[in-house]
C-alpha cells in the first residue's frame, strides 16, 4: 500500500525540514525565556506566560490570519522587509517557519519551565559560588540536570509542528516544496477525492504521533504538558 | 583597619520586616551570626555572597568593593565558599566530581589547598568513588565542606551547616568544622541559632534580632554577660582557651597555663592524633562548678582552681551566678544557690577555690 509519489516525498522532506528548524530555534529561544519565567520576579512574568500559552487556545486560523496581515507585503513586518530589499514572508518557507515557532512555543517553554522549577536555584547558586560563570553553569549543571525537560521540549515541539495545519494554510497556502507540508497535502488529497493517498499519509502521521507520545510518556511519568 | 574587615551596609525592606545593617568585622577566625529564625541572618549571608542583589547596598571585603551603588561583583568572581543546611551536592556528579568542581575552576595561582590535604582533613578517603545519593547526611555535608574549601575561597559562608543533621552526626562533624577553621586559615561566617555551635566554633559573635544587629563582640565577652542569649539552651557556661598537652598513660591531658591548670580525660576520638592540638577550647557549665573556701584534698574532683570573685549576679529561683577570674585572667562562671553563698559568706573580691566537676573539650 505504501507507494508514495514524488509530491508525497517532497512534502515529507519539507515537513521534516520545517520541524527540525522549528525545534532548533525554539530550544534557543525557549531556554532563556523559560529560565526567566522560572527565576524572575518581574511583574511582566504572568503576562508573558499568558502570551506564550495563547496558541493553545486560539484557533490556528486566528494566529494565521494576523501573521498573514503582519508578514504579508502590506503588513508591518512584510513591508519593512521589502523596503530593505528582502521578500515579504507570506507564502514562503521562512514565513511558516516563523509561524511554527510561535505556534509550538508553549510546547517548548512549558516542559523547560517545569524542569527549571524542579531544579530550583540551589544547584546554580552552588556552581556559581564555586566559580562557574553563566555559560559554564548552563552546560555543567542546568543541561545535565534538566536533560529530561529538554528532550521532552524538543520532542513535543517537533511533533506539534508536524501536526500544524490551520496556521500554515492561512499564511503559507499550498506551494509545493515551499509551504505544502504533510498536513496540507493530506487536505489537498482529500479535496481531490484521492482517499488512498490521503489515507497513506494520515496513517503515517497517526503512527508517528503515537510513537512520540509513547516516548514522552515513558520518559517522564509526570507528563509535563498536563500543567499547561 | 578597614583593609582586613568585611563591611556591609544594607537596608532591605521586606514587607513588615526590614533588614537594616551597617557594620564591619575583622576577617579572622569564625564569626557567628546568631539569632532566631527569621531575624535576617540568611538574607545577610546571601547579600555577602552575592546571591541577593539589593538596591543601595554596599559590601566590601578586605578593602575590595563587592557591591556599591555603581557595581555588583557576581558571586562567581567573589570566591566565597558556600555550605548550606542541605549538602546540595550536584547529583549528576560523583563525590570526586563534586569535590573538584570548584578546584578545576580556580586558577592555579589562586589554589591554596590541594585535594589530598582537604580529603585528609575531612576524612573523605573512603567516599571518593561513591555516588552522591549513597552518602549519609553527615558524609554529604563533609563533601560539601570539602568542595567549598577546594575552590580556595577568600571567605567561607556556612548557613546552618549542622541544623539538618541528627545529634550523633553533628557530634561527628563538629570536630571537622573546628579543625577546618583552625587549619584552613580561611575566615568563616557561620550562621547558627545553636548556642552550642557558637560556643564550640565561634571566635566572634554577631547577635541579630528582627533585622538589626544588637551587638558584635568576641566570644569571651559574649559569654561574660549573665543574660547572654548563648545561655538559652544549657544555662550559663564558660569557654576557656589554652594549650593542651599530650595524653599520659591514663589518657589524661593537662590544659591551660601552670597557674590555672585543668586535667582533661580524653579519648582518642576527641582529639585527632594526626594534627597535634596546640591551642584548644574547653567548655565548663556554670552549674558543674562548686565553690570551696579552702583547697580540699580528699575529694574525687581533680580540677581545683584558685579564682577571684568579680561580680555576683542574681538568677531566678534563688540562684546566684558568680563571675570569677582565673589566675590567667580568663573568666569562669559559677552557679550556686543563694543559700550556699550565704553559708560561705561569699563577697566580691574574695579568693575562693572553684571545683570543676566536668569539662568538655570542644575543639
Amino acid at each position: 500500500m505504501m507507494d508514495l509519489g514524488p509530491a508525497d516525498w517532497q512534502a515529507i522532506y519539507l515537513t521534516l525540514k520545517l520541524c527540525f528548524f522549528t525545534t532548533v530555534i525554539l530550544l534557543i529561544i525557549a531556554t532563556p525565556l523559560a529560565w526567566w519565567l522560572s527565576s524572575g520576579r518581574s511583574r511582566w512574568r504572568v503576562a508573558v506566560q499568558a502570551i506564550v500559552a495563547l496558541p493553545l487556545v486560539l484557533p490556528p486560523t486566528v494566529l494565521g490570519f494576523y501573521l498573514l496581515m503582519a508578514l504579508g507585503p502590506r503588513g508591518f513586518v512584510g513591508s519593512s522587509l521589502e523596503s530593505m530589499g528582502f521578500n515579504h514572508l507570506a507564502f514562503s518557507f521562512e514565513g511558516i517557519l516563523f509561524a511554527s515557532v510561535l505556534y509550538s512555543m508553549p510546547f517548548a517553554v512549558q516542559p523547560l519551565l517545569e524542569a527549571f522549577n524542579n531544579l530550583g536555584r540551589r544547584p546554580i547558586e552552588v556552581s556559581a559560588s564555586l566559580g562557574a560563570g553563566v555559560i559554564d553553569r548552563f552546560f555543567s549543571v542546568t543541561l545535565p540536570l534538566c536533560k529530561g525537560g529538554f528532550i521532552v521540549a524538543a520532542t513535543l515541539s517537533f511533533a506539534h509542528t508536524v501536526g500544524e495545519f490551520g496556521v500554515i494554510l492561512m499564511l503559507g497556502g499550498s506551494i509545493p516544496g515551499e509551504t505544502k507540508v504533510l498536513s496540507v497535502l493530506i487536505y489537498d488529497h482529500a479535496e481531490a477525492m484521492n482517499y488512498q493517498a490521503a489515507h497513506q499519509l494520515s496513517l503515517m502521521l497517526l503512527v508517528f504521533s503515537f510513537l512520540v507520545l509513547f516516548v514522552v510518556y515513558s520518559m517522564s511519568r509526570r507528563f509535563y504538558t498536563v500543567k499547561l | 583597619m578597614s583593609n582586613e574587615t568585611l563591611r556591609i551596609k544594607v537596608r532591605v525592606p521586606r514587607g513588615d520586616f526590614t533588614l537594616d545593617v551597617d557594620t564591619q568585622w575583622p576577617l579572622t577566625g569564625v564569626t557567628a551570626l546568631f539569632g532566631r529564625s527569621g531575624c535576617g541572618k540568611t538574607t545577610l549571608l546571601r547579600i555577602i555572597a552575592g546571591l541577593e542583589k539589593v538596591n543601595a547596598g554596599r559590601v566590601s571585603f578586605a578593602g575590595a568593593d563587592w557591591q556599591t551603588a555603581e557595581m555588583f561583583l557576581p558571586i562567581e568572581k567573589r570566591r566565597v565558599g558556600l555550605v548550606f543546611q542541605e549538602a546540595s551536592l550536584l547529583p549528576h556528579l560523583s563525590v570526586t566530581g563534586n569535590l573538584l568542581y570548584g578546584f578545576k575552576r580556580t586558577p592555579e595561582v589562586l589554589r591554596r589547598l590541594q585535594p589530598d590535604a582537604v580529603i585528609n582533613m575531612l576524612g573523605l578517603e573512603n567516599l571518593l568513588d561513591r555516588r552522591v545519593e549513597q552518602l549519609s547526611g553527615g558524609q554529604a555535608q563533609r563533601v560539601a565542606l570539602g568542595r567549598a574549601l577546594l575552590s580556595s575561597p577568600q571567605l567561607l559562608l556556612l548557613d546552618e551547616p549542622l541544623a539538618a543533621l541528627d545529634t550523633q552526626t553533628k557530634r561527628e562533624i563538629m570536630p571537622f568544622l573546628s579543625r577546618l577553621s583552625r587549619d584552613s586559615n580561611v575566615p568563616i561566617v557561620l550562621i547558627t541559632h545553636s548556642p552550642e555551635e557558637v560556643q564550640r566554633l565561634a571566635d566572634r559573635v554577631v547577635f541579630m534580632r528582627d533585622g538589626v544587629i544588637d551587638d558584635i563582640c568576641d566570644l569571651q565577652q559574649a559569654m561574660s554577660r549573665p543574660d547572654s542569649p548563648l545561655f538559652a539552651d544549657e544555662g550559663p557556661a564558660s569557654v576557656l582557651t589554652g594549650p593542651l598537652s599530650e595524653a599520659d598513660a591514663q589518657g589524661v591531658r593537662r590544659f591551660g597555663v601552670e597557674q590555672a591548670q585543668l586535667f582533661v580525660q580524653t579519648t582518642s576520638i576527641a582529639v585527632s592524633s594526626d594534627s597535634p592540638v596546640t591551642v584548644t577550647r574547653l567548655r565548663v557549665l556554670a552549674r558543674d562548678v562548686s565553690v570551696a573556701l579552702d583547697d580540699p584534698s580528699r575529694i574525687s574532683i581533680r580540677n581545683h582552681l584558685r579564682v577571684v570573685i568579680r561580680e555576683i549576679h542574681e538568677l531566678p529561683d534563688n540562684r546566684l551566678l558568680l563571675s570569677t577570674t582565673l589566675a590567667d585572667g580568663q573568666c569562669l562562671l559559677i552557679e550556686i544557690t543563694r543559700w550556699s553563698a550565704q553559708q560561705l559568706n561569699l563577697q566580691t573580691g574574695q579568693e575562693v577555690w572553684a571545683l570543676i566537676k566536668s569539662v568538655a573539650l570542644v575543639q
